[in-house]
Protein backbone atom coordinates (compact mmCIF):
# COMPACT_ATOMS: atom_id res chain seq x y z
CA UNK A 1 0.00 0.00 0.00
CA UNK A 2 2.97 2.05 0.93
CA UNK A 3 4.93 1.89 -2.20
CA UNK A 4 2.53 2.48 -4.89
CA UNK A 5 1.45 5.92 -2.88
CA UNK A 6 3.90 8.09 -4.16
CA UNK A 7 4.04 6.77 -8.02
CA UNK A 8 0.19 7.16 -7.82
CA UNK A 9 0.19 11.05 -6.32
CA UNK A 10 3.09 11.57 -9.03
CA UNK A 11 0.15 9.66 -11.80
CA UNK A 12 -2.38 11.96 -10.36
CA UNK A 13 -1.76 14.43 -12.62
CA UNK A 14 -5.30 15.48 -13.46
CA UNK A 15 -5.66 15.95 -9.64
CA UNK A 16 -2.88 17.99 -9.27
CA UNK A 17 -3.80 19.82 -11.99
CA UNK A 18 -6.88 20.77 -10.46
CA UNK A 19 -5.13 21.76 -7.15
CA UNK A 20 -2.60 24.06 -9.32
CA UNK A 21 -5.65 25.73 -11.17
CA UNK A 22 -7.35 26.59 -7.43
CA UNK A 23 -4.52 27.46 -6.51
CA UNK A 24 -3.97 30.06 -9.81
CA UNK A 25 -7.84 31.00 -9.03
CA UNK A 26 -6.74 32.34 -5.91
CA UNK A 27 -3.67 34.56 -7.27
CA UNK A 28 -5.53 35.60 -9.94
CA UNK A 29 -8.05 36.99 -7.51
CA UNK A 30 -5.80 38.22 -5.25
CA UNK A 31 -4.26 40.19 -7.74
CA UNK A 32 -7.50 41.58 -8.84
CA UNK A 33 -8.54 42.49 -5.47
CA UNK A 34 -4.96 44.61 -5.09
CA UNK A 35 -5.21 45.97 -8.61
CA UNK A 36 -6.57 49.59 -8.45
CA UNK A 37 -8.59 49.00 -11.88
CA UNK A 38 -10.03 46.61 -14.06
CA UNK A 39 -7.60 44.39 -15.40
CA UNK A 40 -7.26 42.59 -19.36
CA UNK A 41 -6.57 38.55 -19.13
CA UNK A 42 -3.03 39.71 -20.72
CA UNK A 43 -2.37 42.10 -17.45
CA UNK A 44 -2.92 39.84 -15.37
CA UNK A 45 -0.70 37.27 -16.86
CA UNK A 46 1.78 40.22 -17.14
CA UNK A 47 1.65 40.49 -12.99
CA UNK A 48 1.57 36.77 -12.27
CA UNK A 49 4.70 36.02 -14.53
CA UNK A 50 6.52 39.36 -13.93
CA UNK A 51 9.21 38.23 -11.45
CA UNK A 52 9.15 34.67 -11.97
CA UNK A 53 10.29 31.82 -13.84
CA UNK A 54 7.35 30.32 -14.36
CA UNK A 55 5.50 29.87 -18.35
CA UNK A 56 1.31 30.68 -17.98
CA UNK A 57 -0.25 30.91 -21.63
CA UNK A 58 -2.81 33.46 -22.18
CA UNK A 59 -5.72 31.08 -22.72
CA UNK A 60 -5.09 29.29 -19.41
CA UNK A 61 -5.47 32.89 -17.89
CA UNK A 62 -8.91 32.99 -19.64
CA UNK A 63 -9.64 30.24 -18.47
CA UNK A 64 -9.07 31.32 -14.96
CA UNK A 65 -10.68 34.23 -15.16
CA UNK A 66 -13.92 32.97 -16.86
CA UNK A 67 -14.45 30.43 -14.20
CA UNK A 68 -13.82 33.02 -11.83
CA UNK A 69 -16.69 35.24 -13.45
CA UNK A 70 -19.24 32.14 -13.22
CA UNK A 71 -18.63 31.91 -9.75
CA UNK A 72 -19.54 35.64 -9.36
CA UNK A 73 -16.44 36.30 -7.89
CA UNK A 74 -15.29 38.65 -10.78
CA UNK A 75 -17.36 41.55 -12.80
CA UNK A 76 -16.40 42.00 -16.16
CA UNK A 77 -16.67 45.13 -18.66
CA UNK A 78 -16.24 44.87 -22.30
CA UNK A 79 -13.30 47.04 -23.02
CA UNK A 80 -12.39 46.98 -26.75
CA UNK A 81 -12.40 43.17 -28.46
CA UNK A 82 -11.51 41.48 -24.61
CA UNK A 83 -13.13 41.78 -21.68
CA UNK A 84 -11.34 43.43 -17.98
CA UNK A 85 -12.16 41.87 -15.03
CA UNK A 86 -12.73 43.64 -10.89
CA UNK A 87 -12.70 41.81 -7.96
CA UNK A 88 -16.59 41.86 -6.94
CA UNK A 89 -16.55 43.07 -3.40
CA UNK A 90 -17.34 41.09 -0.03
CA UNK A 91 -20.93 42.10 0.25
CA UNK A 92 -22.00 41.41 -3.04
CA UNK A 93 -20.19 37.72 -3.46
CA UNK A 94 -22.22 37.31 -0.12
CA UNK A 95 -25.06 38.26 -1.92
CA UNK A 96 -24.96 36.51 -4.87
CA UNK A 97 -23.93 33.35 -2.81
CA UNK A 98 -27.55 33.78 -1.19
CA UNK A 99 -29.10 34.25 -4.75
CA UNK A 100 -27.53 31.30 -5.73
CA UNK A 101 -28.58 29.30 -2.92
CA UNK A 102 -31.80 30.53 -3.17
CA UNK A 103 -32.19 29.03 -6.47
CA UNK A 104 -31.78 32.15 -9.24
CA UNK A 105 -31.49 30.13 -12.56
CA UNK A 106 -33.80 27.51 -11.45
CA UNK A 107 -37.53 27.83 -12.54
CA UNK A 108 -39.04 28.13 -8.59
CA UNK A 109 -42.18 27.42 -10.25
CA UNK A 110 -41.07 24.16 -11.26
CA UNK A 111 -39.37 22.46 -8.40
CA UNK A 112 -39.41 24.43 -5.36
CA UNK A 113 -42.16 23.64 -2.62
CA UNK A 114 -42.03 26.62 -1.15
CA UNK A 115 -43.17 26.78 2.72
CA UNK A 116 -45.87 29.91 2.24
CA UNK A 117 -47.11 31.56 -1.18
CA UNK A 118 -47.62 34.90 -1.51
CA UNK A 119 -50.30 36.72 0.28
CA UNK A 120 -53.36 38.86 -0.94
CA UNK A 121 -54.67 41.72 1.52
CA UNK A 122 -57.71 40.07 2.02
CA UNK A 123 -55.66 36.69 2.66
CA UNK A 124 -53.35 38.58 5.48
CA UNK A 125 -56.46 39.71 6.60
CA UNK A 126 -57.98 36.78 7.28
CA UNK A 127 -54.95 34.72 8.50
CA UNK A 128 -55.06 37.40 10.98
CA UNK A 129 -58.38 36.53 11.69
CA UNK A 130 -57.71 32.66 11.56
CA UNK A 131 -54.76 33.23 13.93
CA UNK A 132 -56.26 35.26 16.57
CA UNK A 133 -59.40 32.94 17.29
CA UNK A 134 -56.95 30.28 17.57
CA UNK A 135 -55.01 31.96 20.25
CA UNK A 136 -58.52 32.86 22.13
CA UNK A 137 -59.37 29.36 21.73
CA UNK A 138 -56.31 27.82 23.31
CA UNK A 139 -56.41 30.91 25.49
CA UNK A 140 -60.15 29.68 26.45
CA UNK A 141 -58.96 25.87 26.61
CA UNK A 142 -56.60 26.90 28.88
CA UNK A 143 -58.33 28.83 31.15
CA UNK A 144 -60.99 25.91 31.37
CA UNK A 145 -59.14 23.65 33.95
CA UNK A 146 -57.74 26.69 35.39
CA UNK A 147 -62.04 27.96 35.76
CA UNK A 148 -62.98 25.20 37.40
CA UNK A 149 -61.39 25.20 40.31
CA UNK A 150 -62.27 28.77 40.34
CA UNK A 151 -65.51 27.89 40.46
CA UNK A 152 -65.58 25.45 43.09
CA UNK A 153 -63.52 28.17 45.70
CA UNK A 154 -66.77 30.39 44.52
CA UNK A 155 -69.00 27.60 45.27
CA UNK A 156 -67.70 25.74 48.06
CA UNK A 157 -70.73 23.66 48.66
CA UNK A 158 -70.63 21.78 45.78
CA UNK A 159 -67.27 20.18 46.31
CA UNK A 160 -69.02 18.95 49.31
CA UNK A 161 -71.43 17.66 48.03
CA UNK A 162 -69.69 14.51 47.05
CA UNK A 163 -68.67 13.68 50.22
CA UNK A 164 -71.63 14.62 51.00
CA UNK A 165 -73.67 11.62 49.01
CA UNK A 166 -71.84 8.82 50.70
CA UNK A 167 -72.19 10.95 53.86
CA UNK A 168 -76.17 10.77 53.66
CA UNK A 169 -76.48 7.10 52.31
CA UNK A 170 -73.88 5.80 55.15
CA UNK A 171 -75.63 2.82 55.00
CA UNK A 172 -74.79 1.62 51.56
CA UNK A 173 -71.77 -0.90 51.89
CA UNK A 174 -71.77 -0.71 48.02
CA UNK A 175 -70.63 2.52 47.31
CA UNK A 176 -67.01 1.67 48.74
CA UNK A 177 -66.13 -1.41 46.72
CA UNK A 178 -67.27 1.04 43.75
CA UNK A 179 -64.99 3.53 45.12
CA UNK A 180 -62.65 1.08 44.98
CA UNK A 181 -63.26 -0.13 41.42
CA UNK A 182 -62.76 3.39 40.23
CA UNK A 183 -59.65 3.95 41.79
CA UNK A 184 -58.24 0.93 40.54
CA UNK A 185 -58.99 2.36 37.01
CA UNK B 1 -70.63 9.24 -31.06
CA UNK B 2 -71.11 11.50 -28.72
CA UNK B 3 -69.29 9.09 -26.26
CA UNK B 4 -66.47 10.67 -28.17
CA UNK B 5 -67.09 14.17 -26.81
CA UNK B 6 -67.47 12.86 -23.29
CA UNK B 7 -63.60 12.21 -22.45
CA UNK B 8 -63.74 15.96 -23.36
CA UNK B 9 -66.23 17.19 -21.14
CA UNK B 10 -65.34 15.39 -17.75
CA UNK B 11 -61.77 17.16 -17.77
CA UNK B 12 -64.30 20.81 -17.82
CA UNK B 13 -66.22 18.40 -14.76
CA UNK B 14 -62.96 17.58 -13.09
CA UNK B 15 -61.96 21.24 -13.08
CA UNK B 16 -65.30 22.56 -11.17
CA UNK B 17 -64.56 19.29 -8.80
CA UNK B 18 -61.22 19.94 -7.94
CA UNK B 19 -61.15 22.54 -5.50
CA UNK B 20 -64.27 21.42 -3.44
CA UNK B 21 -62.30 17.96 -3.72
CA UNK B 22 -59.31 19.35 -2.51
CA UNK B 23 -60.95 20.86 0.33
CA UNK B 24 -62.89 17.68 1.59
CA UNK B 25 -60.19 14.90 1.15
CA UNK B 26 -57.46 13.68 3.03
CA UNK B 27 -54.31 15.61 1.66
CA UNK B 28 -52.36 12.78 1.02
CA UNK B 29 -55.78 10.96 -0.93
CA UNK B 30 -56.72 13.73 -2.58
CA UNK B 31 -53.02 14.35 -3.97
CA UNK B 32 -53.14 11.08 -5.70
CA UNK B 33 -56.67 10.99 -6.79
CA UNK B 34 -56.34 14.28 -8.57
CA UNK B 35 -52.86 13.52 -9.61
CA UNK B 36 -53.83 10.08 -11.21
CA UNK B 37 -57.14 11.86 -12.55
CA UNK B 38 -55.43 14.48 -13.97
CA UNK B 39 -52.96 12.09 -16.45
CA UNK B 40 -55.90 10.11 -16.95
CA UNK B 41 -58.21 12.75 -17.94
CA UNK B 42 -55.48 14.05 -20.38
CA UNK B 43 -54.67 10.71 -21.82
CA UNK B 44 -58.13 10.23 -22.86
CA UNK B 45 -58.80 13.68 -24.40
CA UNK B 46 -55.62 13.79 -26.00
CA UNK B 47 -57.03 9.96 -27.45
CA UNK B 48 -60.06 11.42 -28.32
CA UNK B 49 -58.80 14.50 -30.26
CA UNK B 50 -56.44 12.07 -32.12
CA UNK B 51 -59.26 10.00 -32.45
CA UNK B 52 -61.64 12.83 -34.10
CA UNK B 53 -58.63 14.30 -36.30
CA UNK B 54 -58.17 10.32 -37.21
CA UNK B 55 -61.86 10.46 -38.59
CA UNK B 56 -61.37 13.66 -40.53
CA UNK B 57 -58.29 13.01 -41.68
CA UNK B 58 -59.26 8.76 -43.15
CA UNK B 59 -61.45 10.97 -45.67
CA UNK B 60 -58.32 12.52 -47.55
CA UNK B 61 -57.90 10.56 -50.70
CA UNK B 62 -54.12 10.11 -50.44
CA UNK B 63 -54.67 8.59 -47.36
CA UNK B 64 -57.34 6.60 -48.73
CA UNK B 65 -54.51 4.95 -51.61
CA UNK B 66 -52.27 4.66 -48.81
CA UNK B 67 -54.25 2.36 -46.64
CA UNK B 68 -56.30 0.85 -49.80
CA UNK B 69 -59.51 1.57 -47.68
CA UNK B 70 -62.53 2.56 -49.54
CA UNK B 71 -63.53 6.88 -48.67
CA UNK B 72 -66.82 6.38 -49.69
CA UNK B 73 -67.46 3.66 -46.84
CA UNK B 74 -65.58 6.16 -44.77
CA UNK B 75 -67.86 9.48 -45.57
CA UNK B 76 -71.19 7.35 -45.17
CA UNK B 77 -69.86 5.97 -41.83
CA UNK B 78 -68.36 9.14 -40.46
CA UNK B 79 -70.15 11.17 -38.04
CA UNK B 80 -67.60 13.42 -37.59
CA UNK B 81 -67.99 17.13 -39.27
CA UNK B 82 -65.07 17.88 -40.80
CA UNK B 83 -64.19 21.75 -39.11
CA UNK B 84 -64.30 19.05 -35.71
CA UNK B 85 -61.88 17.30 -37.27
CA UNK B 86 -59.91 20.33 -37.81
CA UNK B 87 -60.36 21.55 -34.61
CA UNK B 88 -59.15 18.97 -33.05
CA UNK B 89 -56.02 18.42 -35.45
CA UNK B 90 -54.82 22.00 -34.12
CA UNK B 91 -55.93 21.05 -30.74
CA UNK B 92 -53.87 18.31 -30.59
CA UNK B 93 -50.69 20.02 -32.14
CA UNK B 94 -51.19 22.70 -29.65
CA UNK B 95 -51.51 20.18 -26.83
CA UNK B 96 -48.67 18.32 -28.01
CA UNK B 97 -46.66 21.53 -28.12
CA UNK B 98 -47.31 22.38 -24.42
CA UNK B 99 -46.99 19.44 -23.13
CA UNK B 100 -43.19 19.26 -24.80
CA UNK B 101 -42.14 22.73 -23.93
CA UNK B 102 -43.20 22.41 -20.20
CA UNK B 103 -41.77 18.97 -20.04
CA UNK B 104 -38.01 20.11 -21.22
CA UNK B 105 -38.69 22.95 -18.87
CA UNK B 106 -39.69 21.00 -15.82
CA UNK B 107 -36.63 18.53 -17.06
CA UNK B 108 -34.15 21.14 -16.99
CA UNK B 109 -35.19 22.82 -13.36
CA UNK B 110 -35.23 19.24 -11.58
CA UNK B 111 -31.22 18.72 -13.15
CA UNK B 112 -30.47 21.87 -11.78
CA UNK B 113 -31.68 21.63 -8.67
CA UNK B 114 -30.09 18.26 -8.17
CA UNK B 115 -26.90 20.20 -9.65
CA UNK B 116 -27.44 23.23 -6.66
CA UNK B 117 -28.37 20.60 -4.24
CA UNK B 118 -25.17 18.52 -4.79
CA UNK B 119 -23.52 22.14 -4.57
CA UNK B 120 -24.93 23.20 -1.28
CA UNK B 121 -21.87 21.81 1.14
CA UNK B 122 -24.46 20.99 4.52
CA UNK B 123 -23.48 18.30 7.30
CA UNK B 124 -27.45 17.77 7.35
CA UNK B 125 -30.73 17.96 4.87
CA UNK B 126 -31.03 21.59 6.26
CA UNK B 127 -28.90 24.60 4.83
CA UNK B 128 -29.23 27.65 6.10
CA UNK B 129 -28.28 30.46 4.07
CA UNK B 130 -27.26 34.22 5.07
CA UNK B 131 -29.29 37.43 3.78
CA UNK B 132 -32.29 39.49 3.82
CA UNK B 133 -35.39 36.87 2.78
CA UNK B 134 -37.66 35.20 4.12
CA UNK B 135 -37.64 31.99 2.71
CA UNK B 136 -37.68 28.11 3.13
CA UNK B 137 -38.13 25.57 0.81
CA UNK B 138 -37.09 22.04 -0.18
CA UNK B 139 -34.56 21.59 -3.21
CA UNK B 140 -35.29 18.42 -5.04
CA UNK B 141 -31.70 16.27 -4.78
CA UNK B 142 -30.06 13.14 -4.09
CA UNK B 143 -29.99 13.89 -1.12
CA UNK B 144 -32.47 16.65 -1.55
CA UNK B 145 -32.25 19.86 0.73
CA UNK B 146 -34.02 22.32 3.04
CA UNK B 147 -33.04 25.84 1.97
CA UNK B 148 -33.98 28.06 5.15
CA UNK B 149 -32.67 31.69 5.27
CA UNK B 150 -30.92 32.49 8.61
CA UNK B 151 -33.03 35.60 9.19
CA UNK B 152 -36.36 33.70 9.15
CA UNK B 153 -34.92 30.89 11.60
CA UNK B 154 -33.87 33.66 13.85
CA UNK B 155 -37.89 34.84 13.95
CA UNK B 156 -38.90 31.20 14.66
CA UNK B 157 -38.82 29.45 18.28
CA UNK B 158 -37.49 25.61 18.54
CA UNK B 159 -40.77 24.20 17.75
CA UNK B 160 -41.95 26.23 15.20
CA UNK B 161 -38.25 25.30 13.08
CA UNK B 162 -39.09 22.12 13.88
CA UNK B 163 -42.99 22.49 12.26
CA UNK B 164 -40.86 24.00 8.93
CA UNK B 165 -38.63 21.29 9.00
CA UNK B 166 -40.96 18.49 8.74
CA UNK B 167 -43.01 19.97 6.51
CA UNK B 168 -40.00 20.49 3.68
CA UNK B 169 -38.90 16.89 4.60
CA UNK B 170 -42.14 15.62 3.81
CA UNK B 171 -41.93 17.50 0.01
CA UNK B 172 -38.33 16.05 -0.17
CA UNK B 173 -39.12 12.28 1.23
CA UNK B 174 -42.47 12.29 -0.56
CA UNK B 175 -41.11 13.29 -3.95
CA UNK B 176 -43.93 15.95 -4.53
CA UNK B 177 -42.26 17.86 -6.91
CA UNK B 178 -42.99 14.28 -9.14
CA UNK B 179 -47.10 14.70 -8.58
CA UNK B 180 -47.15 18.69 -9.30
CA UNK B 181 -45.08 17.86 -12.31
CA UNK B 182 -47.34 15.14 -13.76
CA UNK B 183 -50.41 17.23 -12.34
CA UNK B 184 -48.96 20.45 -14.88
CA UNK B 185 -48.10 18.71 -17.77
CA UNK B 186 -51.80 16.84 -17.60
CA UNK B 187 -53.01 20.94 -17.69
CA UNK B 188 -50.57 21.43 -20.87
CA UNK B 189 -52.24 18.77 -22.49
CA UNK B 190 -55.74 19.44 -21.65
CA UNK B 191 -56.46 23.27 -20.15
CA UNK B 192 -59.55 22.53 -18.87
CA UNK B 193 -57.00 20.70 -16.10
CA UNK B 194 -55.54 24.07 -14.71
CA UNK B 195 -57.78 23.69 -12.04
CA UNK B 196 -56.70 20.31 -10.87
CA UNK B 197 -52.67 21.04 -11.11
CA UNK B 198 -53.40 23.97 -9.35
CA UNK B 199 -55.67 21.92 -6.52
CA UNK B 200 -52.60 19.17 -6.86
CA UNK B 201 -50.24 22.32 -5.57
CA UNK B 202 -52.60 23.01 -2.88
CA UNK B 203 -52.98 19.29 -1.60
CA UNK B 204 -49.19 18.62 -1.62
CA UNK B 205 -49.15 21.68 0.66
CA UNK B 206 -51.66 20.11 3.01
CA UNK B 207 -50.19 17.03 2.55
CA UNK B 208 -46.57 18.15 4.10
CA UNK B 209 -48.77 20.38 6.90
CA UNK B 210 -50.04 17.35 8.26
CA UNK B 211 -47.63 15.71 7.95
CA UNK B 212 -45.62 18.62 10.28
CA UNK B 213 -48.82 18.63 12.57
CA UNK B 214 -48.02 14.79 12.83
CA UNK B 215 -44.51 15.01 13.82
CA UNK B 216 -44.43 17.90 16.05
CA UNK B 217 -48.33 16.20 17.15
CA UNK B 218 -50.02 19.96 17.53
CA UNK B 219 -51.85 21.23 14.48
CA UNK B 220 -52.16 24.71 16.28
CA UNK B 221 -48.23 25.53 16.19
CA UNK B 222 -48.20 24.37 12.41
CA UNK B 223 -50.97 26.65 11.64
CA UNK B 224 -49.30 29.50 14.04
CA UNK B 225 -45.89 28.41 11.96
CA UNK B 226 -47.02 28.56 8.68
CA UNK B 227 -49.88 32.03 9.80
CA UNK B 228 -46.30 33.68 11.34
CA UNK B 229 -44.07 32.95 8.21
CA UNK B 230 -46.20 33.79 5.98
CA UNK B 231 -47.17 37.75 7.66
CA UNK B 232 -43.09 37.92 7.90
CA UNK B 233 -42.51 37.04 4.17
CA UNK B 234 -45.54 39.39 3.27
CA UNK B 235 -43.89 42.50 4.66
CA UNK B 236 -47.24 44.36 5.70
CA UNK B 237 -47.49 45.42 8.78
CA UNK B 238 -49.22 44.12 11.60
CA UNK B 239 -52.14 45.31 12.61
CA UNK B 240 -54.66 44.53 15.16
CA UNK B 241 -57.41 42.03 13.64
CA UNK B 242 -59.89 42.57 16.15
CA UNK B 243 -61.76 44.72 13.26
CA UNK B 244 -61.91 41.94 10.98
CA UNK B 245 -63.38 39.91 14.33
CA UNK B 246 -65.86 41.80 14.45
CA UNK B 247 -67.29 41.79 11.01
CA UNK B 248 -67.11 38.52 9.99
CA UNK B 249 -69.35 36.10 11.70
CA UNK B 250 -68.62 32.15 11.73
CA UNK B 251 -70.68 31.14 8.94
CA UNK B 252 -69.12 34.36 6.83
CA UNK B 253 -65.58 33.19 7.72
CA UNK B 254 -65.75 29.86 6.59
CA UNK B 255 -67.13 31.20 2.89
CA UNK B 256 -64.31 33.67 2.92
CA UNK B 257 -62.03 30.92 3.55
CA UNK B 258 -63.03 28.64 0.88
CA UNK B 259 -62.38 31.67 -1.44
CA UNK B 260 -59.70 32.76 -0.19
CA UNK B 261 -55.70 31.90 -1.20
CA UNK B 262 -53.94 28.62 -0.12
CA UNK B 263 -52.12 30.23 3.28
CA UNK B 264 -55.48 30.58 5.05
CA UNK B 265 -57.02 27.88 3.79
CA UNK B 266 -53.99 25.66 5.23
CA UNK B 267 -54.01 27.10 8.35
CA UNK B 268 -57.86 27.35 8.66
CA UNK B 269 -57.81 23.19 7.97
CA UNK B 270 -55.24 22.81 10.33
CA UNK B 271 -57.07 24.71 13.10
CA UNK B 272 -60.24 22.30 12.45
CA UNK B 273 -60.38 18.43 13.21
CA UNK B 274 -58.03 15.97 10.93
CA UNK B 275 -59.20 15.16 7.85
CA UNK B 276 -61.06 12.00 7.30
CA UNK B 277 -60.48 9.68 4.57
CA UNK B 278 -63.40 9.49 2.89
CA UNK B 279 -63.25 5.93 0.60
CA UNK B 280 -67.06 6.59 -0.90
CA UNK B 281 -66.18 10.21 -2.27
CA UNK B 282 -62.81 8.28 -3.82
CA UNK B 283 -64.51 5.70 -5.58
CA UNK B 284 -67.29 7.31 -7.00
CA UNK B 285 -64.49 10.09 -8.43
CA UNK B 286 -62.87 7.24 -9.77
CA UNK B 287 -65.76 5.99 -11.34
CA UNK B 288 -65.99 9.35 -13.01
CA UNK B 289 -62.77 9.05 -14.51
CA UNK B 290 -63.06 5.51 -15.86
CA UNK B 291 -66.16 6.73 -17.77
CA UNK B 292 -63.92 8.64 -19.61
CA UNK B 293 -61.34 5.76 -20.35
CA UNK B 294 -64.06 3.88 -21.45
CA UNK B 295 -65.57 6.11 -23.83
CA UNK B 296 -62.29 6.48 -25.34
CA UNK B 297 -61.71 2.82 -25.55
CA UNK B 298 -65.25 2.48 -27.07
CA UNK B 299 -64.70 5.29 -29.82
CA UNK B 300 -61.41 4.05 -30.65
CA UNK B 301 -63.09 0.68 -31.30
CA UNK B 302 -65.91 2.34 -33.59
CA UNK B 303 -63.07 4.52 -35.77
CA UNK B 304 -61.20 0.76 -36.52
CA UNK B 305 -64.08 -0.55 -37.33
CA UNK B 306 -65.33 1.99 -39.48
CA UNK B 307 -61.75 1.44 -41.40
CA UNK B 308 -61.88 -2.40 -41.89
CA UNK B 309 -65.62 -1.98 -43.07
CA UNK B 310 -63.91 0.91 -45.44
CA UNK B 311 -61.18 -1.83 -46.39
CA UNK B 312 -63.14 -4.25 -46.92
CA UNK B 313 -65.43 -2.33 -49.03
CA UNK B 314 -62.17 -1.51 -51.49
Amino acid sequence: MHEPGPRHAQDSSPGAGRRAAGALEAEVLGILRAASGPLSPAEVRQQITAGQERELSYSTVVTIVSRLYDKGLLARQRSGRAFTYTAVDEATIAASRMRLALGSGIDHDAVLSRFVSGLSGRDTRLLRTLLADARDAAAVEAGGPAADPGGLAVNPGRPAADPGGPAVNPGRPAADPGGQLRERD
Amino acid sequence: MWLLYLPLVIPALAGLAARPLAALLEPRQATWLLTIAAVALAACSTVALAVLAAFTAARSPVLAALGDYSQQVIRRGDPIPSATGAIAGLALTAAAIAVTVLFRKRARALAESYRRAAELRADGSVVVVPGLAIEAYALPGRPGRIVVSDLLLDRLDADSRAALIAHEQAHLSGRHYLFAAAAWLAAAANPMLLPVARSVEYTLERWADEHAAAVTGNRGLVAETIGHVALLASHRPARAPSMALGIVGSHARRMSVALAGPVPRRVAALLTAPPRSRIVLLAACAVVVLLAGVAVLETTGDLHALLEVAQAGQ
